[in-house]
């Protein structure tokens, strides 16, 4: 063999032992990472706080006061170590949610919509409560109203424990409305009753406001009002059939689209953000929404509204709202350390939810909800009867707060409020896809 | 430029008179290079491979997000089902639209633009930190920036419509619009990266090639057509079949643009998958959605690169 030969041999081996060089400090890194986090990893028993997760979907306004009652509890229990995951409202939140339980390391407390609440028990996704442990940190079910506890409980057993209601509301600028003259001697809103005069008082405030008269948020929760004062049900009781009257129907979407296509007083959009923004630098008059905004319409200077019941359109006070409650995800490895600071936590939520009900919400805590601090909360309190009028959505496994059945009902009435489709083809679509959702089989009764 | 015979013949020569190794050099040799690759093959075999295989498993089967359902067999049900939905089609239907929106501007403006700044201009580094920073940011940046400009009534377009007396269009929530809206946007935030592409490609065209094609008596527009766009076909093939793959998996920026919205014209079919599988709870039905998407990107890929292949064989 020539020098060549020989060259490349050595180069080779060369090559070969920079690689075996390379290979035994890498395995020997890898040793000493193992060894250093294994030395690292600390055990349960170690510390001296509890840790306890707790996710909820409360952004904006509402996200500003759970973050003050997150606060209070930090500082008044130093022995327990809250951590607190804010996720964005609807499917981003409820689908995490049930994927973590699913997993089986889900957070030690969450938020739920009451409404959702049945579909995720039925799922296997929830713990019931402990009504002696709920008992001895302070909470009994005579703190709260009976329509309300019912509403937390599945099979007999208590799966939420309610935190608030919150209803659709009307939000209005005071000084608009004066000047349109709209408001009584003692400075209040004059009460409106009927579509006519609704209509009527929009026309007055358009024409002050140069813009429009009201905004609407959520043609689904004003669909749901309005439907419910006509006394009008949607689903029957065990889900299985769909019950919906069109004449009622119709008569709710007609005057929903009339409000922008005839008399022209509403703002032509369901953007949320735009009727917030509208409302907020004071171009319009009325704004239908749910309570929670108020912390931020009062964080906008120089700006004096007021917040009232939704008005009796059809003939009732029915206004469509919802329920947060707290819910116990199921744990894989359930551990009553943390179970019982959860209790803790949960106990003293309900005990400071004074703070919530500034955020708009009405406290389901009866001694908060009857406290004289709240009756004299103004406006918040201006609405507190509206908790026995609240319209839920209809229960079924598709259905709830950020569900499914609220995106297509968003749709398909949006389109017939602005024009796209006539009220009666929108309840012929709305028809058509609840009775699509009927018809596929509930995974909840898979398991 | 092609090799002449005689070069090849003797570049051959050459790679025969390397010794191979010897038998047990070599057996070692390929053993801890095998070593190396491991721990990359297990978490591929993990995550990805093993779940392909669960997740065609998964679609045989009334799964729902529980991890129950796994006693009902559907075999091809799912499937059955997927094809007979409406919502699957037109999901399908809306994702294929903004591919076809949305890649011929992505491609073609990223070439005018490279072409644009490809010149001897002053301050160069200004305009490609321009067109490239969109790409930088995070989609859900990107949406609200377009979410304001959006808003009905005094966001910056409309009230600039406004300002010059033209009527206002309801971006996101009028279903004419919001397919194009979305795709303006995604326009805006994406163009930067084929730019850059297109912009490293024109810079290794020689520029003797254009002196020569002037001194013929070329003008500037037929350079363009003859020199460089032929040139550049290696980097057009791939950013036309990458920009199609990433394409008709679309789904954060309609999502948080318009949730797929007004009346789900904008669904895409991730989004499709998405709700099927995760709000609505059916993981198996969404699994048979997602594999039928597969095969779809698979088959539109392939045939696309077989399609450019031969035209970049018959032009080279």
């Amino acid at each position: 063999m020539d020098c060549e030969d020989i060259l490349c041999r050595t180069s080779l081996e060369q090559r070969i032992s920079r690689r075996k060089f390379l290979c035994n400090t890498a395995l020997i890194a890898a040793g000493g990472l193992a060894a250093a986090s294994c030395a690292a990893y600390p055990t349960s028993g170690a510390t001296s706080t509890v840790p306890i997760t707790y996710w909820n979907l409360f952004g904006g306004g509402d996200g500003v006061r759970m973050i003050q009652m997150q606060n209070d509890f930090v500082r008044s229990h130093p022995d327990i170590k809250l951590n607190a995951v804010t996720l964005a409202w609807g499917a981003p939140y409820y689908t995490k949610l049930a994927m973590s339980a699913s997993g089986g390391r889900p957070p030690d407390v969450g938020i739920s919509h009451i409404t959702r609440m049945p579909a995720y028990a039925e799922l296997g996704f929830l713990e019931p409560f402990d009504l002696d442990m709920l008992a001895k940190a302070g909470i009994t079910p005579d703190n709260f109203l009976p329509e309300v506890w019912q509403r937390g409980q599945y099979k007999g057993k208590l799966y939420a424990l309610p935190l608030d209601t919150h209803p659709f509301v009307t939000y209005y600028n005071i000084d608009i409305c004066k000047k349109a003259g709209l408001l009584g001697p003692d400075g209040d809103l004059k009460l409106i009753q009927g579509p006519t005069a609704l209509i009527d008082a929009l026309k007055q405030v358009k024409q002050v406001t140069r813009n429009w008269g009201l905004a609407n948020i959520g043609p689904w929760r004003l669909f749901s009002g309005l439907y419910g004062q006509l006394g009008g049900k949607i689903l029957s009781p065990d889900a299985k059939e769909l019950v919906l009257d069109n004449t009622k129907a119709e008569q709710a979407l007609s005057f929903m689209a009339d409000l922008i296509l005839k008399s022209k007083v509403a703002f032509p959009s369901t953007d949320y953000a735009a009727a917030i923004a509208l409302f907020a630098s004071q171009k319009i008059g009325f704004l239908w929404n749910g309570e929670w905004e108020v912390t931020t319409f009062q964080a906008v200077p120089n700006f004096h509204f007021n917040m009232v019941p939704f008005p009796n359109i059809f003939g009732g006070n029915q206004t469509e709202g919802d329920s947060h409650s707290f819910i116990l995800p199921r744990q894989t490895y359930p551990d009553p350390v943390r179970r019982a600071a959860t209790f803790t936590f949960m106990s003293f939520m309900l005990k400071d939810s004074f703070t919530w009900a500034q955020g708009g919400h009405i406290p389901a805590y009866v001694p908060v909800a009857t406290s004289d601090a709240y009756k004299k909360l103004k406006p918040q309190s201006n609405y507190a009867g509206a908790a026995k009028d609240v319209v839920v959505d209809p229960p079924a496994w598709f259905s709830g707060s950020g569900s499914d059945f609220e995106t297509l009902a968003d749709a398909v009435f949006g389109a017939v409020v602005l024009g796209q489709l006539t009220p009666a083809k929108g309840i012929q679509q709305f028809r058509a896809r609840v009775q699509r959702m009927l018809d596929t089989p509930s995974p909840t009764s898979a398991t | 430029m092609s090799l002449s015979q005689q070069q090849v013949a003797q570049a051959r020569e050459q790679a025969q008179r390397v010794p191979r190794m010897k038998g047990t050099l070599r057996w070692r040799n390929e053993l801890v290079g095998f070593g190396f690759v491991l721990p990359f093959l297990i978490a591929y075999a993990l995550f990805l491979l093993w779940p392909v295989l669960l997740g065609l498993r998964m679609s045989l089967y009334n799964w729902n997000l529980a991890g129950g359902g796994t006693s009902a067999f559907l075999g091809l049900g799912n499937y059955q089902e997927l094809f007979a939905d409406a919502n699957f089609w037109s999901a399908l239907w809306h994702t294929i639209l903004f591919t076809v929106l949305s890649t011929p501007f992505l491609v073609i403006l990223a070439l005018a633009l490279a072409l644009l700044i490809n010149r001897t201009i002053p301050a160069k580094w200004l305009f490609r930190l321009a067109f490239f920073a969109p790409f930088v940011l995070p989609v859900t940046v990107v949406v609200l920036i377009w979410q304001w400009l959006f808003t009905p009534g005094f966001g910056l377009i409309n009230s600039t419509l406004t300002a010059i007396g033209l009527p206002t269009v309801n971006w996101l929530t009028d279903p004419h619009v919001a397919m194009i809206s979305v795709v303006v946007v995604t326009i805006w935030w994406t163009v930067g990266v084929n730019f850059l592409l297109y912009l490293a490609g024109l810079q290794q065209i020689p520029q003797d090639m254009y002196e020569a094609a002037a001194i013929d008596g070329a003008g500037a527009w037929s350079q363009i057509l003859r020199i460089t766009i032929p040139l550049l076909g290696r980097i057009t093939t791939l950013i036309v079949i990458l920009q199609v793959i990433a394409s008709l998996q679309v789904f954060s920026q309609i999502y948080l643009l318009t949730t797929g919205g007004p009346d789900f014209v904008t669904r895409p079919v991730i989004q499709y998958i998405y709700e099927t599988g995760f709000s609505s709870y059916r993981v198996g039905f969404a699994s048979a959605a997602s594999y039928v998407l597969f095969v779809l990107i698979l088959v539109v890929t392939a045939g696309q690169f077989t399609l450019l292949q031969r035209q970049q064989r018959r032009g080279a």
